[in-house]
């Protein structure tokens, strides 16, 4: 089957010439879980913006079969579905259902289907009630699951990570982690927890300073203590 | 967002960072104390801005493309061409429709505008050639009141954290406005659209609130006491002493010429 993700040497450098992603090529099969793993500044965010379009650098992308390129913005974001860190950042409407609603009314999509998509989209992270309610008063753990809400309202084949554990307290970050594994998307996780990496993701992708570093079964990386050390993840 | 502050080697840019500002509130006192229509000083006034542009090396170019930020503001005079001091001509617009037109206002707006284009340029060309820092300096040693400083300086270092915020709240919202294959045209209504802005900047709004009481906090917590550091006065140098007499001098040669030919 072709790869619902496939990265052909994709490079990256900011506006300040700062090179950040060096011919970075990776393919993901559907409804893999991969973990994207590495120190700080190694590229994990850079690379996951480029999956929807948000920045382009040179080399190709395609999601789907979809080259991600202008023309195809709209339908690549519909497919792919980014959970940025700072959920913040990701809600900025009055009531959770606003928010919830926004992907879909974007999309153009009746009322009647607009409500059906919200309340399953809740109901997925097991935030039913929360509708009526407004986001900024929400515990982090909750605003986290409104995020992912948010996004799965839009029935995106691939659901993309940023961090998606930091900032939790313990229970929320185990409960995010069993929504994780609830859900049945293609998913592509950047993140330094490597305890949820060994029971969610059975493959690893690392980075370091903007090249995929290593790659394969977690079990095996995870196990390779020198790797670790050696990128700054020990 | 970039800085304000574009580094070359220049006289200008060495220059004592209150001699800069003394000079530039100067120049716009005296151009904006300048009557209408007094086109020859402001040619003069004009010329003074761009030699200055050109002796710091930043360019007339670099200063240009910057001054037309503030074009819109001239918009607020444009009224005055239509309601300007008699006499008025009647334009016809329409069958039953005239416009009044007053000559008089149209000089007036267009004195304005210029004038307006002009004091930015000055402004820009300060804030161009002394490092931020300095210029806060420069206030606080010129007894502005500390407070004022404070809340200038503040709202420098935060603008930076907020202007990248935006850029995190509009990288997500487009991230999800996706479209349906098929699908008639995405995007939403007009009115739904300015309903999200709208939620957006509230939402930046109640964050910089929270924010500024976690700085507040942090700040007390560092001993902040609602005073700054005295800053230590040392006294001009004799060169900046003279540069800003000269300049001075200068200015109340241009706003004379300027009473003797504007009306």
């Amino acid at each position: 089957m072709d790869p619902i993700i496939n990265i052909d040497r994709l490079s990256f450098h900011y506006p300040d010439g700062k090179q950040a992603l060096f011919e970075i090529s990776l393919q993901v099969a559907r409804g893999e879980k991969i973990a994207l793993v590495g120190a700080n500044g190694a590229g994990k965010s850079t690379l996951l913006q480029h999956l929807n379009g948000i920045i382009e650098g040179s080399g190709q992308i395609r999601i789907d079969g979809l080259e991600v390129k202008k023309v195809n913005l709209g339908a690549v974001r519909a497919l792919v579905g980014v959970v940025f860190q700072n959920p913040d950042d990701q809600l900025f409407s009055p009531t959770v259902f606003d928010d919830v609603a926004y992907g879909p009314i974007y999309q153009g999509l009746d009322k009647q289907a607009v409500k059906a998509r919200v309340e399953q989209a809740l109901a997925a992270v097991h935030m039913g009630d929360y509708a009526a309610r407004n986001p900024y008063h929400l515990s982090g753990g909750e605003k986290k699951r409104i995020a992912i809400a948010t996004v799965l309202s839009m029935q995106p084949q691939i659901l993309v990570f940023d961090e998606p554990t930091a900032a939790l307290d313990p229970r929320a970050r185990r409960e995010l982690i069993e929504l994780l594994h609830e859900l049945p998307q293609t998913m592509l996780i950047a993140t330094h927890d490597l305890e949820m990496v060994k029971t969610l993701t059975p493959r690893t992708v690392m980075l370091h300073q903007g090249r995929v570093v290593a790659d394969g079964p977690t079990a095996a990386i995870l196990a390779d203590e020198d790797l670790l050390k050696t990128y700054g993840l020990w | 967002m970039q800085e304000l502050y574009a580094h070359s080697h220049s006289g200008i840019h060495r220059l004592d960072a209150r001699v800069k500002v003394i000079f530039t509130l100067a120049f716009v006192l005296f151009l904006s104390l300048a009557p209408a229509r007094a086109w020859p000083a402001y040619i003069l006034f004009l010329s003074l801005v761009l030699s200055a542009a050109v002796l710091s090396r930043l360019g007339i170019g670099f200063v240009q493309k910057r001054a037309l930020l503030a074009l819109p503001f001239a918009l607020a005079a444009l009224p005055l061409i239509f309601t300007g001091p008699p006499p008025t001509v009647l334009l016809p617009v329409f069958p039953g429709l005239q416009l009044s037109y007053s000559p008089d206002g149209l000089g007036r707006f267009a004195s304005i505008a210029l004038k307006s284009w002009i004091s930015v340029q000055a402004a820009i060309l300060l804030a161009a050639t002394t490092r931020f820092p300095d210029l806060l300096f420069a206030l606080q040693q010129l007894r502005v009141p500390k407070i004022f400083v404070a809340i200038v300086g503040l709202m420098w270092r935060y603008l930076f954290v907020i202007s990248e915020e935006v850029l995190r709240l509009l990288r997500a919202r487009a991230s999800r406005s996706a479209s349906l294959p098929g699908a008639r045209r995405a995007g939403g209504s007009v009115a739904w659209r300015a309903r999200v802005t709208g939620g957006m900047a509230g939402s930046l709004f109640l964050r910089s609130l929270e924010r500024s009481d976690r700085v507040y906090s942090a700040m007390l917590s560092r001993g902040y006491n609602g005073e700054l550091p005295a800053a230590e006065s040392t006294p001009l140098a004799p060169a900046d002493r003279r540069a800003l007499a000269l300049g001075v001098i200068l200015l109340t040669f241009l706003w004379l010429l300027s009473l003797l030919t504007g009306g």
